[in-house]
């Protein structure tokens, strides 16, 4: 039974969430949501724990499950990959860490007869994210970005008692994020009518006998692959907020309960730029997204442009967590530069940033989601003199912000080591420059921040307590997991160069 | 339009004929046209027909909230359960073969069935809930016969 059980994994992974949000939601408002909520979590993390073990054993190195036993082209394929799998492992690791967090940072910010309809999409959530990372198949990976999104518009929504902005932010988003997942959609729908096919190596399979008719005299499909690929690639930016179309994440991320800022910001764009990769390296490879449509010039004009503009705006907020929002724009555009580059160094680069900012930005939006919760606002001026009120919160944010700026013994060095190699190793001096002159934007915001809690001095002293330790612990082991990978980067390394060379052998 | 007997006539005579035909559409889902999605839709249309006729608050009270609220996670529990069995019968998520081991091309309706059930209690349950979050509070006749319980069973409204 366990045998069989364990050759489940794939589906196991993303049904028992579901299950368990939709048991939640039955409950009812007898308060055992986050009891549930905190054991799926839990145990999802322990099994994706197994199954990157497995996978790494097992000989291809990759494990297919069909669903319903349907044989590939037909059914639903789920595929786990050393990439998808770690990358799964992330997403329940901190998905584990923020539950943990959240029970009363939730409990002061949703009102009480809410909280199982929130628990409830927060395991949706969940459910949604691990499933886009395994599933092989684009119609599938479709359904489960709307699950996600969904009741991501929801959560942000449950904003609302602290400040009615929050409505008009998940208002906005949810026109925004409808439209990008309609994008993908379209694209998916082109993408068949020239394959007939919706799993994605069955689609990259056909592919080739398309692109190998488009220099002769019948061009097949041609205009309907490229329209495809470019309605997904759109679609999929707006998901993963890359710059020009990032325009629903800074309100987004600053009215959402801060448990689901935290959540949003260490794992549903990090899927989405998972998602992406995944569609320009082994959907329609490399050899048509960037050989053919020059698509690496467009994303590194907008990574580059999201680096440089998200920090500037990130300089001129006086809201943190707005902040860190904007920082977020930025970090997604460093992330999309790396794998625009498709270098070894650039890919790594990619993997690992996705890794330490996942938990470097996730830390830090935790720490503020306790000054929220002892101080009810995130305001510069709410942050003034807090390093001598909360010690160990500040220092946790501070640790979190030289980590933005790239600082050595951080984890954000790794990652920008990393890029400026592939930087220089693609020939793209320029994109280097940018790497250097965000860092720079970087050193600024997060001074200002830094500045203002150690030296800022208040006109009437507040009592504030440092914050308790279920909220504590879970804040300084992300910031101490993102250090720890600064100074020891071997196992980050690792997988995210297994990753690259995965991707990259993948593409054609 | 409660005072209108043709209206209630109308309503009455048709209710019971529009429940039959969802269940026809659902009963014939699992392999030809038809199927949870359309019969779940029917069956709240007919409701719907009713609640324009008699007022929301009438309706709430023959499909209360809480019916819906627990249909809507049911389906969905019933879908995934049908699924959760055949995982732990030692086969694949959803293998409806778990369902008929004998026979595992006759046991695909009996599984198909299974879900297409799940499928149409909650599209049924989710569009009288997205009815009765627009209409709730709108209609003074709701207000004044009103449940009193409505507002406070799904929180405060802020």
């Amino acid at each position: 039974m366990l045998e069989h059980l364990r050759t489940q994994l794939p589906a196991l992974i993303v049904v028992t969430p579901l299950t368990m949000g939709l048991i939640v939601a039955l409950i009812g408002r007898r308060q055992i949501g986050w009891y549930i909520a905190m054991a799926t979590t839990a145990g999802v993390f322990a099994m994706t724990l197994q199954l990157l073990m497995d996978v790494l054993n097992h000989g291809e190195r990759s494990l297919t499950y069909l669903m319903g036993n349907w044989p590939v082209p037909y059914g639903i394929a789920y595929k786990a990959d050393p990439l998808s799998a770690s990358v799964m492992l992330i997403v329940a690791a901190m998905a584990a860490v923020i539950t943990f967090y959240a029970r009363r940072s939730v409990a002061s910010e949703v009102p009480v007869g809410k909280l199982h309809y929130f628990w409830g999409l927060w395991l949706f959530c969940i459910t949604g994210l691990l499933g886009i990372t395994i599933t092989g198949d684009a119609f599938n990976l479709y359904v489960l970005l709307e699950i996600s999104s969904l009741s991501t518009y929801t959560l942000v929504a449950l904003g609302k008692e602290r400040n009615r902005r929050a409505l008009t932010s998940a208002i906005n988003y949810l026109l925004l994020g409808t439209m990008g997942a309609c994008f993908y959609l379209v694209g998916v729908a082109y993408l068949y009518m020239a394959t007939g096919s919706l799993n994605i190596p069955d689609i990259a399979e056909r592919l080739q006998p398309i692109y190998a008719s488009w220099g002769t005299d019948a061009p097949l499909y041609q205009k309907t692959v490229i329209a495809g690929f470019a309605m997904m690639a759109v679609g999929l930016s707006l998901k993963l907020a890359l710059f020009p179309l990032h325009g629903w994440l800074p309100n987004a991320y600053t009215y959402a309960p801060s448990a689901v800022s935290a959540l949003l910001a260490s794992t549903a764009t990090k899927v989405g730029a998972y998602a992406f990769m995944r569609v320009i390296f082994t959907l329609v490879g490399v050899g048509f997204a960037f050989g053919r449509l020059h698509t690496d010039i467009a994303l590194m004009a907008c990574s580059g442009a999201a680096i440089i503009v998200g920090s500037w705006m990130a300089i001129r907020q006086v809201n943190v967590k707005k902040l860190l929002a904007y920082s977020s724009i930025a970090q997604i555009g460093y992330i999309a530069l790396g794998f625009a580059l498709a270098n070894r160094d650039g890919m790594t680069a990619s993997v690992i940033h996705l890794i330490n900012h996942a938990l470097t930005k996730g830390g830090m939006f935790l720490a503020l989601g306790m000054v929220m919760y002892r101080l009810g606002g995130t305001r510069l001026s709410d942050l003034r003199g807090l390093g001598r009120k909360m010690p160990l919160t500040m220092a946790a944010f501070t640790a979190g912000g030289l980590g933005l700026i790239g600082v050595p013994l951080t984890s954000g060095f790794v990652s920008k080591w990393y890029l400026v190699s592939g930087c220089l190793e693609g020939g793209r001096y320029e994109m280097a420059a940018v790497v250097l002159v965000g860092s720079l934007l970087a050193l600024i915001y997060v001074w200002r921040v830094v500045e203002t809690i150690y030296f800022g001095k208040r006109d009437e002293e507040v009592q504030v307590r440092e914050a308790p330790w279920t909220m504590l612990v879970p804040t300084l082991l992300l910031i101490g997991a993102s250090l720890y990978f600064g100074i020891n980067a071997s196992h980050t390394a690792y997988i995210a160069q297994a990753a690259a060379d995965y991707l990259l052998g993948a593409a054609r | 339009m409660k005072e209108n007997p043709i209206m209630r006539l109308a309503v009455r005579w048709n209710l019971p004929f529009m429940v039959v035909f969802a269940l026809y559409t659902q009963t014939h889902g699992e392999l030809g046209p038809g199927g949870g999605f359309q019969s779940g839709v029917i069956v709240a249309a007919a409701f719907f027909l009713y609640g324009l006729v008699f007022g929301g608050a009438e309706m709430r009270r023959v499909v209360p909230r809480w019916f819906t609220d627990l249909l809507a996670a049911g389906g969905v529990l019933l879908y995934v359960g049908t699924g959760l069995y055949s995982m732990f019968m030692g086969y694949e998520f959803l293998d409806h073969a778990a369902v008929m081991p004998s026979n595992p091309g006759g046991a695909e309706p009996w599984g198909m069935t299974l879900v297409e059930y799940g499928v149409g209690l909650t599209v049924f349950a989710v569009m009288m809930t997205i009815f009765n979050e627009i209409t709730e509070g709108t209609n003074p006749e709701d207000n004044q016969t009103g449940e009193s319980g409505a507002d406070t069973e799904f929180g405060a409204r802020a």
